[in-house]
């Protein structure tokens, strides 16, 4: 039998700690839409998202009300463009249409984002993968929920640098092109080392080609949730505290679980994963940051902060895995600056620079995320942070991210605006020594011994 | 069976549980268990009910109990009976 203090528990996780269901993210595959008329292409495209999304939202808002637990947001992703749409795309306009087709269908069945416009170039690039990165600046431009994603590098092939060194160059003109907005664009791009075929986390999400035809993946998020617990820890030795991050992430998790498999009877769509991640907002009391600090740090970036922050990553994943029958996608702690208070004010304060982020990344879930950098860094040194980044994930056989926005016409000391979700960050500076040589050679990073492991 | 906790929070006033026991019953949903207590003036009232044979979407059911709590003064969930399970229950 139920009782109220688990009722009245379940409230306040939700009411006062900002419990969420993320999101709920359709996958959907558009092998089957390949044509090489671009026309053609562009109409069966709009008509499968359309068809296999219609009833997304409004289930995902049943659901909500129904179990009384917020979903925060219904998205889609989709097969990397890249490779539906190379026979059809001669030029990089040809891909600007269909990422206008994807903005199309996604407002049409009501979602917030569409992910996929995305190649993946870990080894080598094709000359359709390369119109379709060349065409990212424009598209993003001229869409409101498009997100594009490219993987440059994996463990097993390496680092392709000289996807590295064009991902800087796009990273840039996507910020010139929407530079009216503080850079938006860039928002909504990520250059990927690993990454995952089953992430249902934007900017990055899209549907691998491992996947089936069309699948519910769920992230859940509840940093507030685990902060209030670890509250009761303080003075407490590790292993209590290891505890009861466990247990809160379990709980969490199994709100996921739940959410998902209603989804997936709901639509009539394969479940495929739980993401077990604490994905911040700018809320206050829903940041990763202010866990690390109840932990024991005066502020985020202090020493200690990367073994918090390993601790908290590994208890999340421990406490969350038996709560789910599928764990997959990115699963960690995010950390990105501007949606997370806790890190805006810590960059703010100047106990967190750039190189204790890169540090960080190395134990949390993905990378180098919503960071702000001035608008006049050269393509090159955004190159360089890139491939930093990749290094980290190829040698350590983990998903690494970069997500940098360079705001055009803003420097150190000034802030750049995104609104909602997105939130806002402080500029932070960069090493300026030029590493134009090392970027400018062509050709790939070899894979790492280790990856020899047949 | 379809069971759903209703969680009934706020200051105490007279004809709580009769308003929302009549929309249950004008809902067609059966009450199982029970519960309220007054704390400090503070009215807390739980029910495990059965919304299987309920004339409305259970999301339409959760919507209007929290209008109907805004109208009374009180705060009024409708959840189904997973959430809590699911949550607390190995």
């Amino acid at each position: 039998m139920i009782n109220f203090n688990e009722v009245a528990e379940t409230h306040q996780m939700i009411s006062e700690e900002k419990l969420d269901v993320r999101t709920i993210t359709l996958g959907i595959s558009l092998l089957d839409c390949v044509d090489s008329n671009l026309e053609k292409l562009n109409e069966k495209i709009y008509h499968k998202i359309t068809t296999v999304a219609k009833d997304l939202v409004e289930t995902g808002r049943k659901i909500e009300r129904e179990f009384g637990i917020p979903i925060v947001n219904k998205r889609i992703s989709i097969t990397p463009i890249s490779l539906v749409a190379g026979s059809a795309c001669k030029c990089p306009e040809d891909y600007v249409s269909i990422a206008e087709t994807l903005d199309r269908a996604a407002n049409a069945v009501g979602v917030n984002f569409i992910g996929g416009y995305s190649a993946l170039v870990s080894k080598q690039m094709t000359k359709s993968e390369e119109e379709l990165i060349r065409s990212i600046p424009m598209a993003l431009a001229k869409t409101e929920r498009v997100c594009s994603s490219i993987n440059v590098g994996s463990t097993r092939t390496g680092i392709n640098m000289d996807a590295v060194r064009l991902c800087g160059e796009i990273v840039k003109l996507t910020a010139e092109a929407t530079a009216e907005r503080d850079s938006l664009g860039c928002a909504k791009l990520v250059v990927f080392c690993n990454a995952p075929d089953d992430n249902p986390f934007m900017a990055g999400a899209f549907l691998g080609v491992t996947e089936g035809d069309a699948v519910i993946n769920v992230g859940v998020s509840g940093p507030g949730v685990v902060k209030k617990a670890i509250e009761s820890c303080r003075g407490k030795g590790f292993e209590e505290l290891c505890e009861t991050i466990k247990k809160t992430a379990f709980k969490v998790t199994r709100v996921g679980q739940l959410v998902a498999g209603e989804a997936s009877k709901r639509l009539g769509i394969p479940f495929g994963i739980v993401d077990l991640s604490l994905a911040p907002t700018p809320d206050v009391g829903d940041s990763v940051a202010e866990i690390l600090e109840e932990i024991g740090l005066e502020r985020v970036g202090a020493p200690g902060t990367t073994a918090a922050l390993a601790m908290l990553n590994d208890q999340v994943k421990k406490g969350g895995v038996m709560a789910s029958s599928y764990v997959g996608g990115l699963s960690g702690a995010f950390i990105p600056v501007s949606e997370d208070q806790g890190m805006i004010d810590a960059v703010n304060a100047g106990a967190l620079t750039m190189e204790k982020l890169e540090a960080m990344t190395c134990v949390c879930s993905v990378g180098l995320d919503m960071i702000a950098i001035p608008g006049k860094t050269s393509p090159a040194t955004i190159s360089g942070i890139i491939a930093d980044e990749m290094a980290i994930g190829m040698v350590n056989q983990k998903t690494t991210a970069v997500r940098l926005i360079p705001v055009i016409g803003k420097d150190v000391g000034e802030v750049a605006e995104f609104g909602g979700l997105l939130g806002y960050a402080p500029i932070m500076p960069v090493n300026e020594f030029d590493c134009s040589t090392f970027i400018s050679r062509k050709g790939r990073i070899p894979a790492p011994i280790h990856s020899f492991k047949n | 069976m379809k069971k759903c906790i209703i969680t009934v929070v706020g200051k105490d006033s007279v004809g709580i549980i009769a308003k929302v026991c009549t929309y249950l019953s004008e809902t067609n949903i059966n009450i199982l268990d029970i519960s309220q207590t007054i704390v400090d003036g503070y009215f807390n009232m739980m029910a495990v009910v059965d919304a299987e044979k309920s004339t409305k979407e259970l999301d339409i059911v959760s919507v209007e109990l929290q209008d109907l709590g805004l109208t009374i003064g009180v705060d009024i969930h409708c959840q189904r009976e997973e959430i809590f399970l699911r949550m607390h229950r190995l």
